[in-house]
């Protein structure tokens, strides 16, 4: 009872924020309901018993995700004047309620496959057994410190203006 | 486990209901003629939080700004990695010091590479 009520709270503040981003004409209060519905998406995770995932998602996506947008949008210039509409309006809702519908069909027409066993609550522990012990996905681990260490180079690249 | 996030979830209740009840409380005051509108210009000015600008207040910022965005998403990814092993420290043992120690370092050579770059040098 309480866990629907939850879900359902989250899933309206989540769709309400969404349609936000898309329909503010300020880009900055867009960036804002962005991150409204960043801090939703994490309940709803919690609400799954997904709790390290809820963790990641405030850090990564409330924490940097947000800071980026919201730089790259004092970066440009005219922020209160914001996203004017165009002539791709018509063919962009054509292919977003499109989208949703193929989403929504999927979703209500797959048979999702339930797991019988009770959701292992905090995932932080087995997560970290999973990751960093001796035969444990060791290799992953230190790949994914590669990919980092790309997007560091990426960075640099961009930020060195000759 | 669930309640505990439960008592986060009351909590949020409690700062948006707050939060609104100071906004609304003057409007209130004001709409029962407790309180007397008498505004002016003086009245109306930004007494705090900084100066009126002149000009714009959306200025462009600077593209360098970015950079540092970026490499705190670096880093805030790495977090992800820190925490579950700190959170398990003491049972994962020293083999997994050792595979932190490597992903720190592998991270670590992209910073080597911005100093030596003079990337972190404001100029």
């Amino acid at each position: 009872m309480g866990l629907a009520a939850a879900f359902w709270i989250m899933a309206v503040v989540i769709v309400a924020a969404a349609l936000g981003v898309v329909f503010l004409r300020n880009v900055f209060r867009a960036a804002l309901t962005l991150v409204l519905c960043f801090v939703a998406v994490a309940g709803l995770y919690i609400t799954l018993s997904a709790d390290f995932l809820a963790a990641v998602q405030i850090l990564v996506y409330v924490g940097a995700i947000s800071v980026l947008i919201i730089l790259a949008i004092m970066m440009t210039r005219e922020v209160p004047q914001g996203s004017p509409a165009n002539r791709l309006k018509l063919p962009a809702f054509i292919v977003a309620a499109v989208v949703l519908g193929i989403m929504i069909y999927t979703v209500t027409k797959t048979a999702w496959q339930v797991s019988a066993e009770a959701p292992l609550t905090p995932t932080t522990v087995p997560l970290a057994t999973k990751l960093f012990s001796e035969g444990g996905f060791v290799l992953p681990v230190e790949i994914a410190a590669v990919l980092l260490l790309a997007a560091i180079l990426g960075a640099i690249v961009i930020a060195r203006e000759k | 486990m669930l309640a505990s996030y439960g008592l986060i979830g009351l909590f949020f209740v409690v700062v948006l209901v707050f939060s609104l009840t100071m906004v609304v409380i003057p409007i209130i005051l004001r709409f029962l003629k407790i309180v007397p509108s008498h505004p002016n210009p003086v009245k109306n000015s930004t007494f705090e939080c900084g100066m009126e600008t002149i000009g714009k207040t959306w200025v462009q910022f600077n593209f360098r700004y970015y950079f540092y965005a970026l490499v705190f998403l670096a880093l805030d990814v790495l977090v992800i990695f820190l925490y579950p092993w700190a959170v398990q420290l003491r049972a994962l043992g020293t083999f997994s010091l050792w595979v932190v120690l490597i992903l720190v370092f592998i991270v670590f050579i992209g910073y080597l590479y911005a100093w030596q770059k003079k990337v972190l040098e404001w100029k």
